[in-house]
């Protein structure tokens, strides 16, 4: 994995060839490869062990190199609804706390308003508290409360731990805004909606993909909160958890390997989209 | 606008609403629920039994002290892997900062309980990493990482690594590089500039990182039930397993506001300590 990126060095290496008086060993530089090389470790176990024909039920040893699992990655019924589960139960979270989130942040970030002060220590213990926390209050709820849990309840939960960071991104960017484009835009006759609509929401846009990312990110990822308030209802760590005692088939490296790759194509996107913007 | 007082407060209505429903009223929930009495069969009553607190730390000091102890281990290992390669990103990592950054990121892609399984495979006992050492008589044949206390820190430190970075990074990254300059002007060598000059301007960002790191390791389950088999129990199993299998829910919950109360009494002496008295401004922008 890291070999691919070693192409990146390429401008410093040919600083490194001009004569200098005395070379330094950039210790920094090693350590911050050895440290990325450790995080990459067991991704890229999983990428490799993607490819391996497994002889019993544990893919833990290198027995020779197949695609079949690619060709079968959906063999799984209940895998394949576990996974189900978390795109839309993401999909969900990302368009409520979106939205939630970014009203709540252009308040904070444009308004003075009574209750701030308690607004912001309530996003920082939300987002301070321990997973663990935050589950086991909800699930004390929903049992207090006689409310069955499965998949409406793990909406619930994602929405709410995924609202403050929503929030915090898109005051970030509101903060940052000129007011003096929406005076302009007020001027040249807009109404307050009108105004938003045309000027403001294109303005907070990347602030509220941005938030809407990261709720989608959070949401899928999440074991620990999703532990405790899906009863029923399988997502795909919750799935692979459960695998772990039985064996975990080599779909599930394929299904791993296919989300990082997807990251990794989002993210290169962003980056050339962004070197162009610049 | 007609009333452009009441804008902020529509504002925040809707995610007040769900936050006060479902986080700040659970809280209370939770705290009423410990100091219950009674079992799943017959219900369970309000008798505002304070035994259970006692109960609860009585029975589960060990697994709490350890949590502690492998969440500040963490910690540490996370500045001490995380510090430098902030510092090296931040003032040497020119043109590529973004792309090393989201090197950095780039593992997190994949899910943390995917994550943390792929190391229990790595590193199990005759696996990809043990297994050849072995082999060429490396290793003792009975050695094993799996279900160690360092297999779960270093868990724990490698899922949590870029909550220290990224705090840390930023803080460096905004820093005045004249500062530095000036501090040699004024004939301080590298070390000096370093202790006197840089570490003081980054030491938010530490603050910031060692909450985002030490709060989340020290209630994790996870790694402790991926890597750490069953001798390196920490609090947050023993949290799940009171409330999901044994269903022992006034136990459960008061051991959660026991690891919280602790939480709690950490942040606010470390920030009493260190003098940051905007913790929530780092944290939260």
């Amino acid at each position: 994995m890291s070999a691919t990126f070693e192409t990146t060095d390429r401008p410093v290496e040919r600083k490194r060839s001009t004569p200098r008086i005395r070379r330094r060993t950039d210790w920094g530089r090693w350590y911050t490869w050895a440290v990325l090389a450790w995080l990459f470790a067991p991704i890229a176990f999983m990428i490799v062990f993607s490819f391996n024909d497994p002889a019993g039920r544990h893919n833990i040893t290198w027995q020779g190199f197949t695609l079949r699992w690619y060709a079968d990655a959906f063999a799984y019924r209940d895998l394949n609804e576990a996974m189900y589960n978390s795109v839309t139960i993401a999909l969900l979270t990302m368009f409520v706390a979106g939205a939630l989130g970014t009203l709540l942040g252009l308040a904070l970030g444009r308004y003075d308003f009574r209750g701030k002060q308690l607004t912001n220590l309530v996003m920082f213990a939300a987002i301070s508290a321990p997973e663990v926390v935050l589950g086991a209050a909800l699930l004390s709820t929903f049992l207090m409360m006689n409310v069955t849990t499965g998949y409406w309840t793990t909406v619930i939960a994602h929405v709410m731990f995924c609202v403050s960071f929503v929030a915090i991104t898109v005051r970030a960017r509101v903060i940052t805004l000129d007011p003096s484009l929406e005076e302009a835009a007020r001027d040249l006759g807009a109404g307050s909606w009108t105004t938003f609509r045309l000027v403001t929401f294109p303005m907070l846009f990347p602030a509220i993909m941005a938030g809407g990312l990261l709720a989608f990110a959070l949401s899928i990822d999440d074991y620990i909160i999703t532990s405790f308030v899906s009863g029923d209802v399988t997502t795909f760590p919750l799935w692979i958890w459960g695998a772990t005692r039985v064996g975990i088939p080599p779909q599930v490296n394929v299904m791993g390997t296919l989300l990082f790759a997807v990251g990794l194509v989002m993210a290169v996107v962003n980056i050339v989209a962004a070197r162009r913007r610049a | 606008m007609r009333n452009r007082k009441l804008t902020p407060y529509v504002l925040v209505l809707p995610a007040w609403t769900w936050l006060a429903l479902f986080f700040v009223i659970p809280i209370g929930g939770m705290l009423s629920l410990s100091l219950t009495t009674g079992n799943v069969i017959t219900g369970f009553q309000q008798t505002f039994e304070v035994g259970n607190y006692v109960n609860a730390i009585g029975t589960y000091w060990e697994q709490i002290l350890r949590s502690l102890f492998y969440g500040g281990c963490a910690t540490l290992v996370c500045i001490a892997l995380g510090y430098p390669m902030a510092y090296w990103i931040a003032f040497k990592g020119g043109a590529y900062k973004t792309t090393y950054l989201l090197l950095l990121l780039l593992p997190f892609f994949v899910s943390f309980v995917l994550r943390t399984i792929s190391w229990r495979f790595f590193l199990s006992d005759n696996g990809v990493a043990l297994g050849p050492l072995k082999d060429l008589g490396l290793l003792p044949e009975g050695f094993a990482v799996l279900n160690t206390a360092p297999a779960v820190i270093l868990g724990l430190a490698y899922n949590f690594l870029p909550f220290m970075v990224l705090p840390i990074y930023a803080v460096l990254e905004r820093m005045d590089p004249h500062l530095v300059e000036a501090s040699h002007d004024l004939y301080a060598n590298r070390f000096r500039a370093f202790f006197h000059v840089i570490l003081p301007v980054s030491l938010p960002g530490v603050f910031a990182g060692v909450l985002m790191t030490f709060i989340p390791t020290s209630a994790d389950y996870v790694n402790a039930a991926v890597l750490g088999g069953t001798d390196n129990t920490m609090i947050g199993n023993v949290i799940r397993t009171q409330y999901l299998v044994n269903n022992n829910y006034p136990i459960a919950a008061s051991i959660t506001f026991v690891l919280m109360g602790l939480l709690l009494i950490g942040i606010f002496s470390y920030a009493r300590a260190l003098g940051t008295e905007r913790v929530m401004e780092v944290h939260t922008s």
